[in-house]
């Protein structure tokens, strides 16, 4: 039987370990107008095609196929931080190969797409890989296909956390922080640049039309018709 | 989830390499590595955490706690497992998706006749 000595070392134990335990990422909802506008497309026709770049979402899985719709999913940011996908650029510099990434990413067939959920893979995706990126967005979308992107305004801070989003309702996301797994230590992904809006819209010129709306959480939600 | 019971499930351990055709008509648990084809129309497949599998799978349910490369065809639902990670495309009526699995590729919910002349 333990002393009493005993149980009060362990509850200290205890109460320490619990304070140095890495505190579980929260999930926090908020309302997207963006999402909002996407809804109405899945709300109106069947068997879209839906392609999700963000970390594989259970619940945006549930709410696209109980509408229908096909969900193509690919973690985006993920695959772009693979080791195996550096070169060394003229000096020497570690940088990520392009055409590499593009050979073994978003390797679709032209035209497919009605709906892109983008989220903020280009906040946090590496500067050399964000415009091919688009533009390869651009050639797997149906013209007239919808796409979703988040951008950080510039009152977010560099700190700001990386959030994976699941879709809860037709206008309303839950966002949780992103821990990216690897082969070794858990990596948390880092704002790389913050975009202005003349930046955003000669990002995605070759869309047929913009759309921005502001949140209130340092967000601007862009949605763009291809 | 456990490893199922011997003689509830044909069983193939985690040091046991298979390349080719798998086929049957009982329920299998691959905690191995299987690469090929694997074909249980009326069974369940059950990838344990240590199975790794490259090979089309034709199953009635298919529960994946490992590690699968290929297409995923279930007549009846899919399970990803939090430790699950699976790139191919999935196909089923169902699909339960633990938080925490890793998915790359595309879903096609299958509708059920009757449902879908209901909706």
């Amino acid at each position: 039987m333990a002393s009493v000595a005993d149980n009060v070392m362990r509850f200290f134990r205890g109460s320490s370990d619990q304070a140095s335990a890495p505190a579980v990422p929260q999930k926090r909802s908020r309302r997207s107008s963006g999402m909002a506008e996407i809804s109405r497309l899945l709300n109106s026709e069947e068997s879209l095609c839906v392609l999700d770049l963000g970390s594989t979402s259970a619940s945006n899985i549930r709410f696209l196929t109980a509408k229908g719709h096909k969900n193509y999913s690919e973690d985006l940011l993920q695959a772009s931080l693979d080791p195996a996908l550096r070169v060394k650029d003229e000096t020497g510099k570690l940088v990520p190969d392009r055409k590499k990434f593009l050979d073994e990413n978003l390797t679709y067939a032209n035209g497919l797409f009605d709906v892109v959920l983008c989220w903020n893979l280009p906040d946090y995706m590496e500067e050399s890989l964000v415009k091919p990126t688009i533009d390869r967005l651009w050639s797997v979308m149906k013209p007239g296909g919808l796409l979703l992107v988040f951008f950080h305004t510039r009152d977010a801070g560099p700190d700001a956390p990386c959030y994976r989003f699941h879709i809860t309702g037709t206008d309303m996301l839950e966002t949780q922080e992103v821990r990216l797994t690897g082969t070794g230590d858990k990596q948390i992904p880092r704002l790389q640049r913050v975009f202005n809006n003349r930046n955003i819209e000669n990002l995605f010129r070759d869309f047929a039309s913009i759309k921005f709306f502001l949140a209130r959480d340092a967000i601007r939600e862009v949605l763009l018709v291809r | 989830m456990d490893a199922p019971k011997t003689g509830e499930f044909a069983h193939i351990g985690k040091s046991v390499v298979v390349k080719g055709e798998l086929s049957g008509s009982e329920d299998l648990y691959v905690d191995g590595h299987v690469e090929g084809t694997i074909e249980l129309r009326n069974n369940s497949l059950i990838v344990g955490p240590n199975g790794t599998i490259k090979a089309t799978v034709n199953a009635k349910s298919v529960v994946i706690q490992g590690k699968v490369d290929g297409a995923i065809s279930a007549s009846e639902r899919v399970e990803l497992r939090k430790s699950a990670v699976v790139n191919g495309d999935v196909s089923s009526h169902r699909i339960a998706i633990e938080d925490g699995a890793s998915f790359q590729g595309k879903i096609d919910i299958q509708r059920e006749p009757g449902k879908a002349a209901a909706s």
